[in-house]
Order: C-alpha cells, then structure tokens, then sequence
C-alpha cells in the first residue's frame, strides 16, 4: 500500500501553464525525488499529490483510489515543509499529536505512536518544549516526527534540508535514508539541490518548465540522460558543452563531455587551454581551463594536484564517454560505454 | 569605528527632540489633570500653577459624580468601545483572511473597495445614517453607536491586517490542513496568534477616536441612557456659564479607562514585537 499515480496533471495560475501534463508511476515503498530548477513546478507538483492545490486538470490516485475533490487530511498523506511549519504556541508533543487527534484517535493509541516516532527520531528529551525552544535540526526532526505519526500511505517532503546548515543536512539525509528504509514507505520528496537527489532517490523525476525531462534511477540519469538539459543538470561540475561545428564535427549539433571524462597532460593533447582557476578540494581538484577555440571547460581530477592557475595543459576527453545532442537537445545515441560504471 | 547609533551629539539631538514632542504632546493633559484639582478662582487666577494647599480643591469630581449619572456614561463609552473593538477585530481579520488567503473572482476589487472607507469620512454619511437609524429605530440606543464605530474602524482593520496576514507562512497554514484543521480552526488557532500584534494596533488606532467621539453620540444617542463620557461632560458647558472644575474633572476621569486598555494592548504589542525577534 501507498502506490501513485499521476494522469496527465495540468494546473495554471490564470495564463500562466505551470504543469503541462505529468505522467508519474510511483510503486508502493519506492523513493522518488522531483528535482529540477526553481520554477519548474516541483512544488507544485506535490502540493497537487497533497491536494493544497487543485489540479487544473489530470487525476491523482493514491492507492488506487481517484483523489478528485478528497481534502489532504484523508488521502493518507503526511507533509514535511522547508520551513518546517509546526505550531508555535503547541509543544513538541501536540505537535505530533495534532493529527491524530483531529482524525479521532484514541489517547492511547496517540500517546504510543507519538513515543515510537519520538524514539525513532530521539526526539525524547525534547517532548515538552515549544518548537521556539529547539535548534533548526531539531525542528525538522520534529516535522518529520509529525509525519511519521500519521502511519501516512505516502510521505511528501519538500525541500526539508534548504534550511539547515551543511552539516546538518548531510546528517538530517542520512537519517531520511535510514527512515527510508526502516519504514518502507513511499515518499516523494521534492529539492533543486541534485546531490539530495542523487543521494537518496530510487526514481528521479527531472523536472523543467512544467515538463518532465526524464525519469529514472540517479546512475542512468547520469550515465544516459535524455536530452542537454539533464546532461547539464545532473553531475557537478557540470557538463560541458561545446557546438559541434567549432571542432569541426558533422553529426551533431553540440558535443557533451563531463569533466570526471576528461584527461590532462601538460604535454601533448586533443584541446590546449590555459588554466583560468584551479579549486584545491583534497580528494579532487577542479580546473577551470580557458581552451580558446572551444570556450571554458570544467575539468574534475581525482586526488591532489600541483596545477595553478596560467598554466598551460592540454585535454583529452575520453572518446567513449562523448554525449551528442541534436538541435533540439536530445541524445543522438547513446555514448560507447554507457553501461560502464562512473570511473 | 564609529557607529551612527552611539555618536554623542546624534543622541542628544535625538533626545532633545523626542522630549520636546513628548513635552508638547503631554502639555495639555498635564492643563487638564492639575486643573482640575484647583479650586475655581485658582484655575482662573494662576492656569499654570500646581494646586497647593490653599488652592487644592476636589469640588470638581464632587459635582461630577453628584449631578449627572457618570457611572452610567462611563460604562455606556466602554460598551461602545470594548464591542465596537472587538467586532472591528473579528469582522476585519476573517475580511483580512479571506483577502490574503484565498484567490476568488473579484478579490482584488473586493480589498480595494474596503481600503476605499479609510480615505473617504465616515462623518459624510450622517444624515443617511441618522434617516436609517430613525427607520430602524435604533436611534437613542447603543447598538446605533456601535454599528456606526464598526463600519468606521473596518477599512483600516481590514488594510492593515491583510498586509499582516499575507505574511504568515503559508507552509504553517497547509499543515493544518493537512492534520485536518477547518480553515475556521486555522484562521484561529494558528493565524490570529501569530498577527497579535497587528491586532494590537489595529485596536489602539481604532479605540482612541471612538472613545473621545462627540460627533455621532450627539445626533445618534443624546438620549441620558445612551450618554457617554464625552458627551456627559458637556452638560458643564453651558451657553453662558462654563463648570470649568466639572469640566476638566471630567475630563480628567474619562483618560483613566482609555488608558488602561492602550496598556493592556501596547502590552501585547510589545510582547508581540520581542517574541517575533528573539525566534
């Protein structure tokens, strides 16, 4: 139970087409993130599935069942808000507790989830706090506390972690993973940051422009995306992009190649270039080099390297490893060596 | 590194003309209270001074509350005032509500024809309202004072807080309804906490001119039942003889429970203000 369907889900604000039509299939258990750039109507999307929104046109099923005209507290669904949105003047306790209450829950049946979540998520010590009273981590720990309370068919998250500090957010994906998998819900979860992503999803649905780009499992967004803009999107540094008649090729409109599939020499090389800025990270070093003919190109070396900035070197990108994209911005066909797995 | 906030000469300047508003502003109240405890001659004969022995005198508030009913003018204004406030309150935040919050054909006119009220008097209209109370009946009654102060206090209620409303997180309002709250619920229990001290102010600007009004009491309840404090206090002035010890303790009296209750509101306003920043 907690499976999704989405048929065709349109939705405008007066002239202006926000979704144009989303097909979605999500199976009953699977992690499936919305990812694509501000404005691409991700979250929208889920407010669609939560039914905060109505759907211009296009039916929701959850489970099986049509959402049509089903208010959000009884289509099984739980919400976790980038702002976190808990009640102010409740403690932590009503918080959680809130749901249930409205939906007719039993005290006893209330006070033993709320202490399951709470251990769960080690929110214990904190039960008889206002939200006011606890840290920025320890707030979305009690949204997502919320959630889990409602035994929700499917849980929605939409940019849980933008508010949270680097560290607590790899932290606060760890735990959204491991609650993943503990609990075996379905869970949608909506980001633009596509580490979150790539780190969590079993099913990624690229959005763009109220468009679905592509969908699929992180490593074959990354090793066959569909068209430029997923090449561009997924993958950091990203792709670069060279029109192809500027290296005198024929059989496409322009040339992808990552910059992890890129080799450098200071000798001899397919592009020289000179290095414009050169980002020491430890476990790899990032190189900005200026190629003249071809443009800036991004190039990702794993370990330490001595390279400075006004050095001249020459690149080699790895022919297997070589996207095509049409005028259009689709994948001519795919690269050699799609199936080998990322170096 | 010199800060703007701590200049020496900004500061006194700053204060300087602070205390000289406060000192102006304050002037006329300070007239009316030191009066007021002065015999009659001694009102006339030195305004300006502090009552001493030989000149303190409490005939003022002995003729008031002797003639005239003034418990019953007193509780008459604050009848007129708590309501009116609180319906001004309630009617102007869920107008406010349903401005910001929800999209609807016609919205947008909607607001701005409630914004219209704040530009336009209210005064203009006394005729039509003094012929629709006399066809109601409601004339000489403190319902006619009170629906009146309402349709004046709501354009501005309703401006203001919609602006405060607007800025409560919408993500907050859909997890209510996600835990199943009505929007009855939401409007509330999690929206009006949250713009209290919008409401605070919306009830000092509107409480302040229906409490010190003569204009509608006058032509809409002069009946001695329906007196308020200000119109009471007229009864001392008279064409050709003026109970100026009346007057000013009168007067005197009617500042007392407008300013407990700017008290009670700033009260929250201020408690709104410091919790807004310390989250």
């Amino acid at each position: 139970m907690g499976s999704l369907t989405l048929n065709t889900i349109r939705k405008s604000f007066g002239p202006i087409e926000v979704l144009r039509g989303i097909d979605l299939d999500v199976a009953d258990g699977e992690f499936v993130v919305f990812v694509g750039p501000s404005g691409c109507g991700k979250s929208t999307l889920l407010r669609v599935i939560a039914g905060l929104e109505d759907a211009t046109s296009g039916q929701v099923v959850i489970d099986g069942e049509a959402m049509d005209g089903v208010p959000p507290a009884k289509r099984g669904i739980a919400m976790v808000f980038q702002s976190y949105a808990l009640y102010p003047h409740l403690k932590v306790r009503d918080n959680m507790a809130l749901g249930l209450k409205q939906a007719g829950g039993s005290a006893s049946e209330i006070k033993a989830r709320v202490a399951e979540a709470s251990t769960m998520l080690s929110l214990g010590d904190y039960l008889d706090r206002r939200p006011a009273e606890l840290s920025g981590g320890q707030r979305q720990r009690v949204a997502i506390g919320r959630a889990i309370v409602r035994h929700p068919k499917l849980f929605l998250f939409d940019e849980p972690l933008s508010n949270l500090d680097a560290a607590l957010r790899v932290n606060t994906r760890i735990e959204i993973a491991r609650l993943h998998r503990e609990l075996k819900a379905t869970m949608i979860y909506v980001t633009h940051d596509q580490v979150e992503a790539m780190t969590l999803a079993d099913k990624i649905v690229v959005l763009n422009g109220g468009r679905v780009e592509q969908i699929g499992a992180p490593m074959e967004l990354y090793n066959r995306p569909a068209n430029r803009f997923v090449a561009g999107f997924i993958g950091s540094p990203k792709m670069n992009f060279v029109e192809a008649d500027r290296l005198g090729r024929r059989d496409a409109a322009a040339i992808g190649v990552r910059p992890e599939h890129i080799a450098v020499d200071p000798q001899a090389g397919e592009w020289r270039g000179r290095v414009l800025h050169a980002e020491h990270l430890g476990a790899d070093t990032v190189l900005f080099v200026d190629c003249e003919r071809i443009g800036t190109m991004a190039v990702r070396l794993f370990g330490e390297h001595r390279y400075r900035a006004d050095d001249v070197l020459h690149l080699t990108p790895d022919p297997k490893r070589l996207y095509r994209f049409a005028p259009d911005g689709a994948t001519l066909s795919e690269p050699l060596a799609s199936e080998a797995p990322a170096a | 590194m010199s800060r703007a906030t701590s200049s020496l000469p900004r500061t006194i300047a700053a204060h300087t003309i602070l205390i000289a508003y406060t000192a102006i502003a304050l002037f006329p109240v300070l007239l009316i209270v030191v009066n007021a405890f002065k015999t009659r001659k001694a009102i006339f004969r030195a305004p300006m001074a502090l009552p001493d022995a030989e000149s303190f005198s409490l005939e003022g508030f002995r003729t008031v509350l002797s003639q005239g009913d003034f418990t019953a003018y007193f509780q008459n204004s604050l009848i007129v005032t708590v309501v009116s406030i609180a319906l001004v309150l309630l009617f102007g935040a869920m107008a406010a509500f349903a401005l910001s919050e929800y999209r609807f054909r016609g919205s947008r006119l909607t607001g701005l024809y409630l914004a219209l009220g704040i530009m336009i008097p209210i005064r203009l209209g006394t005729i039509a309202i003094l012929q629709e109370m006399v066809a109601t009946g409601l004339v000489n009654t403190l319902t006619a004072l009170i629906l009146v102060y309402t349709a004046q206090g709501l354009p501005l209620s309703v401006f203001i807080l919609s602006e405060f409303m607007s800025q409560v997180s919408d993500d907050l309002k859909n997890a209510g309804r996600i835990d199943g709250l009505s929007e009855y619920r939401i409007f509330f229990r999690l929206v009006l906490p949250l713009v209290r001290p919008a409401m605070a102010t919306v009830a000092v600007f509107t409480m302040i001119p229906i409490w010190n009004d003569l204009w509608f009491p006058l032509i809409l309840a002069p009946s001695e039942a329906t007196k308020t404090v200000t119109l009471g206090a007229q009864m001392f002035i008279g064409q050709f003889v003026t109970n100026w010890n009346a007057v000013l303790a009168a007067l005197s009296l009617a500042i007392v429970p407008v300013m407990i209750l700017y008290l009670l509101f700033s009260r929250q306003l201020i408690r709104g203000i410091t919790s807004g920043a310390v989250k």
